[in-house]
């Protein structure tokens, strides 16, 4: 369509021949989401979006900036100012009374070497903790135990009352790029290429000594770990720059399965231009994991890839689902994924049960790409991956284009819809037209209501029309 | 990939940019010859029906007890307005028919002289000589030096065109009654002041010749008295009757029937004031005007008395009061004002009138709905919402406000005389069903028709113009008694007869034997052609009077125009009420006759290009009406409803009147003012560098004309306007800013508001667009621009070409969804023959009024959003949504996809808390796109 606007007969470069980038086209009959809402408060790079409750959410970026928004109306309802930096980390933390979700509390890490605590009800700054040597990159809370965790060059435990309660010794110059709960106590690290399992020793009864040791450290990837999810308490998953994808035992702490690459050295015989690309560290470098009850659903480059964390393999891919590299990926209901990236484009994705696998060409090239990786630790994966097809795979059933940049993250919220960030300083809300209209309805007929019921005749009744 | 279009319909930039249609000329033999009597600054068709001036104006005239009838003025008080009009003769004629101008005196059985009352008596007048109708007001207003106590008074609004008169009488009535009201107030006022002084003098002069007579009787105390004594004594004695007569007369006009006012609220609160002024004695007085009575009281504060001689001569060399001095300048002011008001007011030519009526009051009934396409809301609003504001603005109380509700129902209730006018059009056809009311007029319809022929044909180069119309008094205004005196001005006349009298007047005002043969068109060209004649010449004199500027050549084009612009016209000249939409019903329970009349006469109209639709009853009856009443020009600015300030100012009002017009004049010089306004000025707001009204009418007509273009020119229309009325963005791309500019003023009648705030409508942008700007903005001009920078705005234009469709200008190309529904083909017809740019807005309005209607409907129909219990599924109730829409609606097609969007901004409109809360969200589908190509 870039054609017809040029005119001249230019082709525009690149675009088309690139890779078989799957394009769904204008007719989306699946795609739910026909109404959107620009949200324009920030004045950087969006990079953080976090839910507050049913209603509300929360965006935080490199201006500093964070904001909290109703995902119904796409009003503005606070502008938190506290930070000098970018924000490096957000998370929420619950609120024990049950009756107060109002008043979540919402902490915030930036690079200005702070972390500030909030109240999300009414944007008040609850407490600000200057005393950090490093930048804090994540934030975890443990909410069983009522303390909350910062990663940074070390790792600090703090408690509701943000007191210090321990900490453990400078760990890396890089910092902690992940920071996962696991059960028994445990918080696993990402710290470069190891994950690190820390046990948290809580004190006895009366006692005020936490204390925080280092347990295991789990060896395997080559490269920085970019990723870590846990995964219903049994597994945890963690993905590295270069594509590899690695699945341990939370409670016995030991690699269940990997999946080393996803570099695939097939296509060097086709000698096509896209192996260039695809050998670009970058290109299977895994920015993002989630994962449902049986399912890891992997960004990894470009491309999307499924694990099945039963059969222990990768169940479906779409190695090109975007332009550029893949940033966050989330999981919808009814089997559906989606994906957002640096060219951005958000998509939304359903995994379908395709029996006939085995015939399909995709698949083939897929495993030959698993058959004969470059680093192949797991010997006895690729026969196995020979054997079996795939048993699903990914169809476009939508895209979301709003964004002029890079989609750092999606948030999905049932009721509302999907909010994007960007890097274009801009927030989208993402909603589903028709319940959308017929939500306006309901309200407004509560209006006509309310006011037929203190003055005005009753709302005009066409109803009669019809009878 | 685009090749050059192989047909371009506008080749040429300046083509497009100025007057759309440069029609073929005339053929020879058809061509009519140049007005002879050409004179430097009228254009000839403003003489077409004979009458000397351009417009319609307002005439102030008294009957001077010393001169006669004489003018006093004319409003706009411009000579260009009345030209070569006579004045004087006219004033004779109308101060002539004054019939009930009853004096004051000393009734038989009386001793006093008493002030009678008189309700004003309102006539309309016609004179064939002069090609001139009036409607005329006389009042009487009271003077204690005039004869009888009285000064008969009238105001005439004289306008070339009869049936503008004769339907609009009622609401000139109204408004004049209004102005006729504040004079009289005033009036009262200041003849009390007058009495109160004079009693005072005669008091004083009583006391005076007292002491006298006691000195005398003094003086003279032999037993008798003498002579001079009895003088005195006989003096005194008259002294003492004016005295009584005096207080009487006092009484009288203080105890002014308070019922009179009950009818004109407006004018309670001046009563009031005026009474009050008055009972307090009255601190001003008028200087050097009562020469004969006392000398010139220059003292302010208190009034001194002076003696009163014996005999006061009236003798005809005295200085009779002026009008202002009747009435204190303060009411004058106000009736100045009230005035001009009433000339802005019936501007434009009756059809015009007749439908912006209609449309406005129709609007009012479409209140929850008006928002979406309507401008002049605002408008409207102001002044009916502030009336105080307006009045702060003022030093003065405001001028008899007519208050929208009270004036425009019965307006749009078709009024008396127009409901019969159309009925009388009529004869044959609507017997059935109007038989009960009908008979009569039917009966007479044919006698007076042929009487017109006669008239106008036979008697026309007589030009007799001695005929006189009284319609009616306050009393019988409604009733519309028809007297035969004069058939030619009460028979609303079917079209064949106007054309005839079209030209017949020609020949009236003209030596009727040379203008025959020099004019052997008249005789050629075909009737209909004849027919098109007036208004293509209307629509020129508007635009001359407008823009200073006469336009020959346009005038000419309506040549290939056909009756059928009737249809289109009638199409566009009122809003259409669904038949199943229950909103209208309180006006057509009024209008019940009219659907039958409607009937009756689609069948009659056959050349009407616009299929007949099911819902046009109303507009159907005014049908013949407004095909044939083009008589007037100059459509404008009654739309104007509050005052612009200028002439809210009564020290200005005269002069300042003047002033704004020649700035206007000036500024919307001929073809620069086309440019200026449509194109670098549009974008800012029209009302700032011009009042309100005519500019924002000017730029409607604009926008009409140049939408018009666009739907003839390219084949795409229908796509493009149907993106703008669902929501889709359209973006307009192109080099040349004025030509984008233009385009998009002119598309932008077609973008549904969000509320009451301006349109979403951007006129010219140059940067790359991003997602923002589409949940802003529902029509964009961009630029499109040669250099590598344009290739980000391209690529934005691409990437986001779900939300938008693009009509390339300089390519011909419109890329956007494919559109297969009915209603736009109807809204935009490239075969239209509708060629005014007003007519087509209206025409525009009408159809969008309707769809608003339809969206108001549908998103306020209960069972179409909810379910009916609890078992209904969500999808039940979306198909029973679909079923309205397609069954009941009657929409097919894409034409729901607009009615959901207009019912979307209708509840986000309704629901929105607060007013300023942003741009709603942006609503898209997933539809593939088409490119267009011409």
């Amino acid at each position: 369509m870039l054609r017809w606007l040029i005119g001249g007969g230019r082709e525009p470069p690149g675009l088309a021949e690139k890779s078989p980038l799957q394009s769904i086209g204008e007719e989306q009959t699946q795609n739910p989401y026909t109404e959107l809402l620009v949200l324009k408060a920030h004045r950087d790079i969006v990079r953080f979006l976090v839910r507050l409750d049913d209603y509300r959410f929360a965006s935080a970026g490199d201006d500093g900036v964070v904001v909290v928004w109703s995902a119904q109306t796409g009003e503005k309802l606070l502008e938190l100012s506290g930070h000098t930096q970018k924000i490096t980390a957000v998370t929420t933390f619950p609120s024990l009374e049950p009756g107060e979700e109002q008043r979540r509390l919402l902490l915030t890490a930036s690079a200005d070497r702070a972390v500030v605590v909030w109240d999300s009800g009414t944007g008040r700054q609850v407490q600000r903790l200057s005393c950090f040597q490093s930048t804090v990159k994540c934030l975890t809370v443990l909410q069983r135990l009522d303390v909350w965790l910062s990663g940074g060059d070390d790792l600090c435990v703090w408690s509701r009352k943000l007191d210090l309660l321990c900490k453990t010794d400078h760990l890396s110059d890089t910092g902690i790029s992940a920071l996962v709960e696991i059960p028994q106590n445990c918080v696993v690290a990402a710290v470069g290429r190891e994950l690190i399992i820390f046990r948290l020793v809580a004190p006895p009864e009366g006692a005020l000594e936490w204390d925080i040791v280092e347990a295991k450290r789990l060896l395997g990837h080559q490269d920085h770990i970019l990723s870590l999810v846990n995964v219903n308490d049994v597994s945890l998953v963690s993905g590295s720059h270069v594509g590899e994808l690695m699945v341990w035992g939370v409670l016995d702490w030991t690699l269940k399965a990997a999946e080393c690459n996803f570099w695939d050295p097939s296509l060097q015989l086709d000698a096509q231009q896209e192996i260039k690309l695809c050998q670009k560290p970058n290109d299977i470098s895994i920015h993002h994991v989630t994962c449902d009850e049986e399912n890891v659903f992997a960004a990894v480059g470009r491309g999307l890839y499924v694990y099945n964390l039963q059969m222990k393999r990768l169940t479906a891919c779409q190695r090109a689902a975007h332009d550029s590299s893949v940033l966050h990926v989330a999981k919808l209901p009814n089997r559906q994924l989606i994906s957002c990236s640096e060219d951005g484009s958000v998509r939304i994705w359903e995994l379908r049960e395709n029996q006939q696998a085995a015939a399909e060409p995709v698949p083939t090239g897929f495993f030959n790409m698993w058959g004969f990786g470059r680093v192949n630790k797991q010997a006895s994966q690729p026969a196995r991956k020979q054997e079996v097809a795939t048993s699903c795979s990914l169809e476009l059933i939508g895209d979301l284009i709003g964004h002029s940049s890079s989609v750092e993250m999606v948030l999905y919220f049932e009721e509302h819809g999907l909010a994007t960030c960007s890097a274009d300083h801009l927030i989208i809300l993402w909603k589903h037209g028709a319940r959308e209209s017929e939500r306006r309805s309901l309200r407004l007929f509560q209006k006509l209501e309310e006011q037929g019921a203190c003055a005005a005749p009753s709302p005009p009744g066409p109803c009669a029309v019809l009878a | 990939m685009i090749g050059a279009p192989d047909v371009v319909a506008y080749t040429k930039e300046d083509e497009y940019e100025e007057e759309p249609y440069n029609e073929p000329a005339l053929p020879e033999e058809y061509s009519v010859p140049l007005y002879p009597f050409a004179s430097q600054e009228a254009h000839p068709w403003s003489k077409l029906s004979g009458a000397k001036f351009s417009r319609d104006f307002i005439l102030i005239s008294e009957f001077s007890e010393q001169v006669g009838p004489q003018p006093l003025l004319t409003i706009p008080n411009d000579a260009k307005v009345f030209g070569t009009f006579d004045l004087n003769y006219f004033s004779l004629r109308i101060m002539s028919v004054d019939y009930q101008a009853s004096f004051v005196g000393h009734p038989p059985g009386s001793a006093y002289p008493k002030l009678n009352f008189v309700e004003d008596s309102k006539v309309v007048l016609g004179d064939s000589k002069e090609g001139a109708f009036a409607y005329v007001h006389h009042l009487t207003l009271y003077d204690l030096e005039a004869r009888g106590f009285v000064r008969p008074f009238c105001m005439a609004y004289i306008s070339a065109d009869q049936h503008k008169i004769m339907q609009q009488f009622q609401e000139l009535s109204a408004e004049f009654s209004r102005a006729s009201e504040c004079l009289k107030t005033g009036n009262r006022k200041a003849f009390a002041g007058e009495l109160e002084k004079k009693l005072k003098d005669l008091d004083y002069t009583r006391t005076v010749l007292h002491t006298e007579t006691e000195i005398q009787k003094k003086a003279n105390d032999k037993g008798f008295y003498s002579s001079q004594a009895i003088e005195k004594a006989n003096e005194l004695a008259s002294v003492e009757k004016s005295i009584i007569e005096h207080q009487d007369l006092l009484k009288q006009i203080r105890s002014y029937p308070h019922r009179k006012l009950k009818g004109s609220e407006l004018c309670s609160g001046e009563m009031e004031h005026g009474q009050e002024e008055a009972e307090r004695a009255p601190a001003t007085s008028h200087p050097d005007d009562e020469p004969a009575h006392a000398d010139p009281c220059t003292c302010r504060p208190t009034y001194t008395p002076k003696l009163i001689k014996a005999k006061s001569t009236k003798c005809f060399d005295k200085k009779l009061k002026t009008l202002e001095e009747l009435c204190d300048t303060e009411y004058f002011t106000q009736t100045l004002a009230q005035l001009s008001h009433i000339e802005h007011m019936f501007r434009g030519d009756l059809c015009y009138l007749l439908t912006s009526q209609i449309d406005r009051a129709l609007r009012r009934q479409q209140r929850m709905t008006n928002f979406l396409f309507e401008d002049l809301v605002e408008d409207a609003d102001r002044a009916t919402e502030h009336p105080g504001r307006m009045r702060s603005q003022t030093s003065h109380d405001r001028p008899p406000s007519r208050s929208l509700e009270e004036c425009l129902i019965p307006k749009v209730l078709v009024s008396g005389s127009s409901y019969k006018s159309s009925v009388e059009s009529v004869p044959i056809k609507m017997e059935q069903e109007l038989r009960e009311d009908g008979d009569k007029e039917a009966g007479s319809f044919d006698r007076q028709e042929n009487l017109d022929y006669l008239d106008m044909d036979m008697k026309g180069s007589v030009s007799s113009g001695e005929s006189i119309e009284v319609l009616g008094t306050e009393k019988s205004a409604c009733v519309l008694a028809k007297s035969d005196s004069q058939a030619s001005l009460t028979a609303p006349l079917s079209p064949q007869v106007v054309r005839s009298k079209a030209v017949s007047h020609r020949t009236i005002s003209e030596d009727s034997i040379e203008v025959l043969s020099t004019c052997p068109s008249e005789a050629l060209i075909p009737d209909d052609f004849k027919a098109s004649y007036p208004s293509a010449i209307n629509e020129e004199e508007a635009y001359a009077d407008g823009e200073g500027a006469i336009h020959f050549h346009a005038s000419l084009s309506p040549l290939g125009l056909p009756e059928a612009e009737e249809g289109g016209l009638a199409a566009g000249t009122a809003a259409q009420v669904d038949p199943s939409c229950c909103i209208g019903k309180e006006s057509s329970a009024q209008l019940l006759p009219l659907p039958a009349a409607a009937h009756a006469l689609s069948a009659e109209d056959g050349v009407v290009s616009i299929p007949p639709q099911r819902c046009r009853q109303k507009e159907q009856g005014f049908h013949v009406d407004f095909a044939t009443d083009n008589t007037d020009p100059s459509p404008r600015d009654n739309s104007c409803e509050g005052f612009p300030v200028y002439e809210l100012d009564p020290s200005h009002l005269l002069a300042s009147r003047d002033t704004s017009k020649t700035s206007l004049d000036s500024c919307s010089d001929t073809h620069s003012y086309v440019g200026s306004i449509a194109s670098t000025g549009s974008d800012r707001t029209p009302t700032s560098a011009h009042p309100a009204g005519p500019s924002s009418e000017r730029h409607k007509k604009k926008a009409g004309q140049n939408a018009l273009k666009f739907i003839r020119q390219y084949p795409f229309a229908h796509p493009a306007i149907y993106s703008l009325l669902s929501g889709r963005t359209l973006v307009v791309l192109g080099e040349d800013e004025s030509i984008v500019r233009k385009l998009v003023t002119a598309l932008s009648i077609f973008v549904p508001n969000y509320s009451r705030c301006a349109k979403p409508v951007k006129h010219w942008v140059s940067s790359p667009l991003h997602i923002v700007d589409f949940q802003k903005w529902k029509l964009i001009g961009l630029q499109r621009v040669a250099s590598p920078a344009s290739a980000g705005t391209l690529h934005a234009l691409s990437r986001y070409s779900r939300y938008t469709s693009i009509l390339d200008l300089d390519n011909k190309t419109l890329r956007c969804p494919l559109y297969r529904g009915a209603l736009v083909p109807r809204l935009a017809d490239h075969r239209t023959q509708i060629k005014r740019g007003s007519t087509y807005s209206l025409h525009v309005q009408s159809m969008l009024t309707q769809l608003c209607s339809k969206a108001f409907l549908y998103t306020f129909c209960h069972h179409l959003h909810l379910p009916a219990h609890d078992q209904e599924t969500r999808e039940l109730v979306a198909s029973r949504r679909l079923g309205f829409l397609q069954l009941n609606l009657g929409l097919v097609n894409e034409d729901v996809r607009v009615v959901q969007y207009l019912a979307e901004l209708l509840k986000l409109h309704y629901l929105r808390e607060a007013p300023g809360a942003g741009p709603p969200p942006l609503r898209f589908d997933y539809v593939p796109s088409f490119l267009y190509k011409i």
